[in-house]
């Protein structure tokens, strides 16, 4: 069982978010990163999948050099190997551009499974997974919460709105992405860190297709809603709730 | 003309195809509404109310049951034949699943989760949410048409459809599946057995994010909630941690409530929890962060820390009662 699974690289839930001077992209230049939460969970079930069935885990992450630090923690987590889709342009690219240069990366690879994460914390386009899927000819499923692997096809559990799920077979190979939840994650040992050093990153260069969606402006959405902010020290505060929500008939 | 896919399931239009509907007729262009399936022309029916210029209805056994493969065969045929300038769809969990492969399919692109689309200096603007939704963005796209585009859920009003004096007419389109060809193999929907707890039905909720921070901090919102009378709920990264049981998550994956009043603890507002709660008469949020997207629609907000203000709450109901 061959696996790649995609792992983007994006702002830290933590990070403060300032939009650029030009108004297209965010301030990012010194900020912290991490993996995309849900790629997380991709990385998990694909290294479980290969725990019970065996074969290899190859990380893939596409962008500028910086991207290279998750795939040393995918590494150090227990990915086998890594590639890097080097090239500047992927971060504001538009999903068509960022899944050409990861299918294009992962095509020569032969793999029966591709995971990725179902949408991007920064882009959230929801898209590179499957148009991926449909560049190299695979067939996928979407919001995936249970794989199993048995007689050459895949079993998955896919999420639908409001607690319902659905079975879904198909045959391998093929790309699912997979939903935050999915699994229980585990962390990077320091035995892990230490073999990671020792891990081969091969950097790849992307395909350059351009982005047919530009970003005209960046901003801070405006409210539209009657929001009273309440200020000034806790018991003030909870002073002035309470009886808001007195004289509101809530309470 | 602006092509509308439609979503169906047992017999009834989709509310979220309504409001795509909406969308596209107050654009002012001609509109076309695509319903696919098998034995469907009562869906089909029910859009020709709408004051659209026609509905196609693609129909064959093999597009019986939802699946990518078979989906975006049928609507690739429509969409090739029909010279659209825009294809919209709602942004549901479907669309999510066969919208960018058909989109790929015809190598056009696909603006996904749009809350807005206009037009200026001749070309067509989108507004979608980016970064969880703590920025906007409004988007270009280059290139020939058709150009697709998926409206997030409840940015459009379905009650503004336009109906029509009479029915439009409803055109069969035929299109060749092979079923062969479809690899998805779908089973029935099912819902996970255990729904112990329903929070359709509680007056207050105190819904806890992971502003929370830790399993041991649940405790204090449990507190809040006795407080209250209140039931406690949580976002999806709470009940996926095993913080609260999944059938306390307030979502598009979880419950869908509409209390008097919802308080909601360290929740940033992701679309996809906002979705499950925006019903709600009363908002009140705590979130240290005074930019999170979940202030936009509470009625009382508070931008401080909750282990903080959550005890003076506690302490300042107590003493009243
Ligand atoms: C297909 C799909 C389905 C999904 N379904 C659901 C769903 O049903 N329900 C759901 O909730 N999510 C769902 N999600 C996930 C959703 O997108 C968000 O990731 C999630 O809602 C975020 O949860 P959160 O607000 O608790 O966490 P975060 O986004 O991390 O926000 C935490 C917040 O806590 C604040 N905070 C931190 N410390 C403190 C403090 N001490 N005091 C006060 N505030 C503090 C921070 O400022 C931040 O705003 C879904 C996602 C997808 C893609
Ligand atoms: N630059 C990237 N590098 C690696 N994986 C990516 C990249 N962009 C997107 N992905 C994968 O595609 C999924 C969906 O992303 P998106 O279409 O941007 O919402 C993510 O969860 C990742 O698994």
């Amino acid at each position: 069982m061959k696996i790649a699974v995609c792992v983007k690289q994006v702002l830290s839930r933590e990070a403060t978010i300032r939009v650029n001077d030009q108004g297209t992209w965010v301030r990012d230049a010194d900020a912290q990163f991490e993996i995309n939460e849900p790629d997380q969970y991709a990385l998990e079930e694909a290294l479980r999948l290969k725990e019970q069935h065996g074969g290899e885990v190859i990380a893939v992450s596409a962008g500028p050099a910086r991207v290279t630090q998750v795939l040393r923690e995918a590494l150090a987590r227990g990915a086998d190997r890594a590639i890097h889709v080097g090239d500047d342009a992927l971060v504001e690219g538009d999903a068509f551009v960022v899944a050409a240069a990861l299918a294009e990366a992962i095509r020569p690879e032969g793999v029966d499974l591709i995971l990725t994460g179902l949408q991007s914390d920064d882009q959230g386009f929801g898209q590179v997974g499957v148009v991926m899927a449909e560049r190299l000819g695979m067939p996928h499923a979407t919001i995936i919460m249970d794989v199993s692997l048995a007689d050459g096809q895949v079993r998955v559990k896919r999420e639908l709105e409001g607690g319902w799920f659905q079975w879904v077979t198909l045959p391998l190979p093929t790309l699912l992405t997979i939903q935050s939840g999915i699994n229980q994650l585990r962390y990077a040992t320091l035995k892990g860190i230490m073999a990671a050093k020792k891990k081969e990153i091969r950097a790849v260069r992307a395909e350059g297709r351009a982005s047919e969606q530009r970003i005209a402006r960046l901003y801070v959405p405006e409210k539209s809603k009657q929001t009273r902010v309440l200020e000034g020290s806790a018991a003030e505060i909870a002073k002035e709730l309470v009886q808001a929500l007195r004289e509101a008939r809530v309470i | 003309m602006i092509l509308v896919i439609a979503e169906h399931g047992r017999g009834e239009v989709n509310r979220a195809t309504w409001e795509v509907v909406a969308a596209a007729q107050q654009t002012g262009e001609p509109v076309k509404v695509v319903v696919v399936g098998h034995d469907c022309r009562g869906v089909a029916s029910e859009l020709a109310t709408a004051s659209v210029d026609e509905v196609l209805l693609v129909e064959d056994a093999a597009l019986a049951t939802y699946t990518a493969d078979g989906y975006t065969a049928a609507i690739a045929a429509v969409v090739q034949a029909e010279a659209a300038t825009l294809v919209l769809v709602a942004h549901t969990y479907q669309a999510r699943d066969f919208v960018p492969k058909l989109a790929a399919r015809l190598d056009r692109p696909l603006v996904a989760d749009c809350v807005g689309l206009r037009r200026q200096d001749n070309a067509w603007r989108f507004v979608r949410p980016m970064f969880q939704a703590k920025l906007a963005a409004d988007v270009l796209v280059d290139g020939p048409a058709p150009h697709f585009v998926s409206l997030q859920l409840g940015s459009f009003r379905a009650d503004q459809v336009q109906r029509g004096a009479s029915a439009v007419p409803v055109r069969p389109v035929a299109v060749s599946i092979d079923s062969a060809a479809i690899r998805q193999r779908p089973e029935e929907p099912f819902k996970e057995a255990k729904q112990a707890v329903d929070l359709t039905q509680a007056d207050c909720i105190v819904s806890i994010g992971r502003g929370i921070k830790g399993p041991e901090h649940v405790v204090l919102a449990q507190q809040l909630a006795d407080a209250l009378s209140a039931e406690l709920a949580a976002s999806r990264p709470i009940c996926d941690a095993g913080w609260l049981p999944m059938d306390r998550q307030i979502g598009s994956s979880g419950q869908t409530v509409a209390p008097k009043l919802y308080l909601a603890l360290g929740i940033s507002g992701a679309i996809q929890h906002v979705v499950g709660m925006k019903g709600s008469r009363m908002i009140v949020a705590i979130n240290k962060d005074p930019e999170a997207p979940i202030f936009e629609l509470a009625d009382y907000a508070i931008a401080a820390d909750l282990f903080d203000v959550v005890p003076a709450i506690i302490a300042e109901l107590n003493s009243q009662s």
